[in-house]
């Protein structure tokens, strides 16, 4: 069975119309004196789904966590968390709970005192304190750790106890501001994996709030790309990656070439656009494709292929020259400048060690690709 | 280099003369065994212990003790409620004359603030006396406990209390639980400043003080105008060795904490 992308997912809730929204953004507007931080916008979030809301800042991603967290209200529109309303609801009753940016942890309390806060808020009494402290502690292997204070920990540890903290409520919905920007980029990763396994053992539903698409891209089961208080396209990852619903997606997400152009004539499956500088390009056939509209064919530099002779067998072939070449380890990106003017960005991954006949500066050049390589956009 | 240089020296020498010579020589005579104050008829203690047995001076001595406990006490409520209010609520309408107007006794001559206040009290017919210097310390001390307690709250990470709220505790709680033990040191060391400047104040005391009501200032000040006597500097050794011993505590434990936070931190990035 062919899918975007190169992962299976058996989780998808979104694809099941009987599913039963778990969190619901409907209509929700908010807004600060004139500036319009979130603009009528509806989203839905699945029971035990790993949801992402990614956006430059500013985009209101952080207020929309901040409205479901109880500490902002919407100005119009309504929330809905398991069935119910939450407008005027305080954040002390709301059954979420939120990870800060900050970590926020309470400078003059000792590691188990930051944890069980909550704990004790609920009233529950001391001896069940007691065995879930030290349950949160060993999730987030800080057993040792429990009579320090934060500013005795590292910044990696102060983040988990923060998680910690976070989770111990057991809240049906956990969020997540930007849970990882503080630490440095090896730890990061190691603490992506470390999230996803911990939201799959205590079964949560966790929204996080991210500016880094790698992270969003790792973890989520979802991703919502914001833009100015509105949501661009709500898709699993390799949705947003290969399937972008729009220029600003497309461009957001990972690098892109864009063909501006229009569509020359549709057959039963391809539709032939022609470049505004005069390349003729053959596609697969999409909803953008009707004959004479102006689109833009978008295309990921991966899919290009760049060889040094003509290639046979390809449906797509343009002539350049090799503009630049960066080797990067992993793989080497080219940038081939067309005949027609425009600069063209591949990659190739370097899977052999050795190279028959490598490319180099000025070099003539062929760049290549599928008709099912790229997406149609309208323009 | 040559950081003892004979420039450096001496700038120091002369600043530091400038600054404590005028103090030496007062404790200095408060340990002289002659009566006139200006000749050295050699050492003893005996001031001290005449100091003690001068009733006008010890009763000076305790109501000024109350009225700084009381006065430095209340003025630290009220000045952290402006300082709250200041930093918290930055939206509402006339905030500018607002804090313009708790800040105004900082620059505000104590003479007008003394005769405006004894005019208030004179028509309010309120008797001059303990309860008029105290409220009068408390109108003086609040602006400057609003000014440190405000300049702790702007650094203040206000997730902290959001992330309280979010664990379930209410805005109270939280007041009373994460924001208030955040900002103590700044609360004490804003009461400590309101009790030194209403240990020290005699301009404001001798407006709105009465009889039964003499701070030991004002009874300094009047005996001095009798003639100075040994006495009167063995009061003030006293009182600046009661000061110095509290700077000199507190900057001790400061230093220490802050030592000790440092390491904490090395050892902590150490893993």
């Amino acid at each position: 069975m062919k899918s975007l992308g190169s992962i299976r997912r058996d989780f998808a809730p979104w694809n099941d119309p009987s599913a039963k929204p778990y969190i619901q953004f409907d209509s929700v507007t908010k807004k600060f004196g004139d500036f319009t931080a979130v603009n009528n916008l509806s989203l839905t979030i699945f029971e035990r789904e790993f949801f992402a809301l990614l956006g430059a800042s500013g985009c209101g991603k952080s207020t929309l966590l901040r409205m479901l967290a109880g500490f902002e209200e919407p100005t119009s529109g309504r929330i809905l968390l398991d069935g119910q309303d939450l407008r005027g609801i305080p954040p002390y009753r709301r059954p979420v709970n939120m990870m800060f940016q900050s970590y926020a942890l309470f400078p003059h309390m000792t590691v188990e005192n930051n944890i069980a806060f909550g704990l004790k808020q609920e009233g529950m009494p001391k001896s069940d304190i007691e065995k879930r402290v030290a349950e949160m502690l060993k999730l987030v292997k800080l057993e040792q750790f429990a009579k320090r204070k934060p500013h005795q920990l590292s910044g990696g540890q102060r983040q988990r106890v923060a998680l910690a903290r976070s989770v111990a409520k057991r809240p049906k919905v956990l969020l997540l501001d930007e849970p990882l920007g503080a630490l440095d980029k090896k730890l990061r990763e190691e603490t992506q994996f470390e999230l996803m396994d911990l939201q799959q053992e205590l079964g949560l539903t966790f929204v996080v709030v991210t500016h880094d698409q790698e992270e969003a891209m790792t973890m989520a089961d979802r991703i919502a790309i914001m833009d100015k208080g509105e949501v661009m396209q709500v898709a699993t990852p390799a949705e947003v990656y290969e399937a972008p619903a729009s220029r600003f997606v497309a461009h957001f997400v990972g690098n892109v070439n864009m063909f501006e152009g229009k569509v020359a004539e549709r057959a039963a499956n391809t539709t032939r656009i022609t470049g505004a500088t005069g390349a003729q390009i053959v596609v697969e056939n999409s909803t953008e494709s009707k004959a004479g509209s102006d689109i833009v064919f978008a295309i990921r530099p991966e899919k290009i292929k760049v060889s040094s002779k003509k290639p046979t067998d390809a449906v797509n072939a343009l002539e350049g020259e090799v503009y630049d070449v960066a080797y990067l380890g992993d793989m080497t990106v080219y940038h081939i400048r067309l005949d027609d003017g425009q600069i063209i960005r591949a990659s190739a991954l370097n899977a052999a060690r050795v190279t028959e006949d490598p490319l180099t500066w000025n070099d003539r050049a062929w760049v290549s690709f599928r008709p099912d390589a790229g997406v149609v956009l309208a323009r | 280099m040559n950081s003892w240089s004979r420039f450096n020296v001496t700038s120091i020498v002369l600043g530091f003369a400038f600054l404590y010579l005028p103090i030496v020589l007062l404790i200095v005579f408060s340990f002289n065994e002659s009566k006139l104050v200006t000749v050295w008829g050699g050492f003893s203690t005996k001031w001290y212990v005449s100091l003690f047995h001068n009733q006008g001076l010890m009763d000076a001595t305790w109501v000024t003790a109350r009225v700084g406990v009381i006065s430095a006490t209340v003025a630290t409520v009220l000045g952290t409620l402006a300082a709250l209010t200041l930093t918290r609520y930055t939206r509402f309408r006339g905030r500018v004359l607002f804090s313009g107007m708790v800040f105004a006794p900082l620059v505000m001559p104590e003479v007008i603030t003394g005769l405006s206040l004894l005019l208030l009290f004179v028509a309010v017919g309120l008797d001059r006396g303990f309860l008029t210097v105290t409220l009068a310390h408390i109108t003086l001390t609040m602006c400057f406990v609003a000014v440190v307690v405000q300049s702790r709250l702007v650094s203040f990470d206000r997730s902290l209390e959001e992330a309280a709220m979010d664990l379930g505790a209410t805005p109270a709680k939280t007041f009373f639980q994460i924001t208030l033990p955040v900002i103590l040191p700044a609360i004490v060391s804003g009461w400590m400043l309101a009790f030194t400047l209403s240990l020290d104040d005699l301009v404001i005391a001798s407006f709105t003080s009465g009889p039964g009501a003499t701070t030991l200032p004002m009874k300094i000040y009047s005996q001095v105008r009798l003639g100075v006597t040994p006495e009167i500097n063995a009061a003030c050794t006293i009182l600046i060795a009661v000061v110095a011993v509290g700077v000199i505590v507190a900057s001790i434990a400061n230093k220490r904490r802050e030592v000790q936070r440092q390491l904490d931190e090395r050892a902590a990035q150490r893993g």
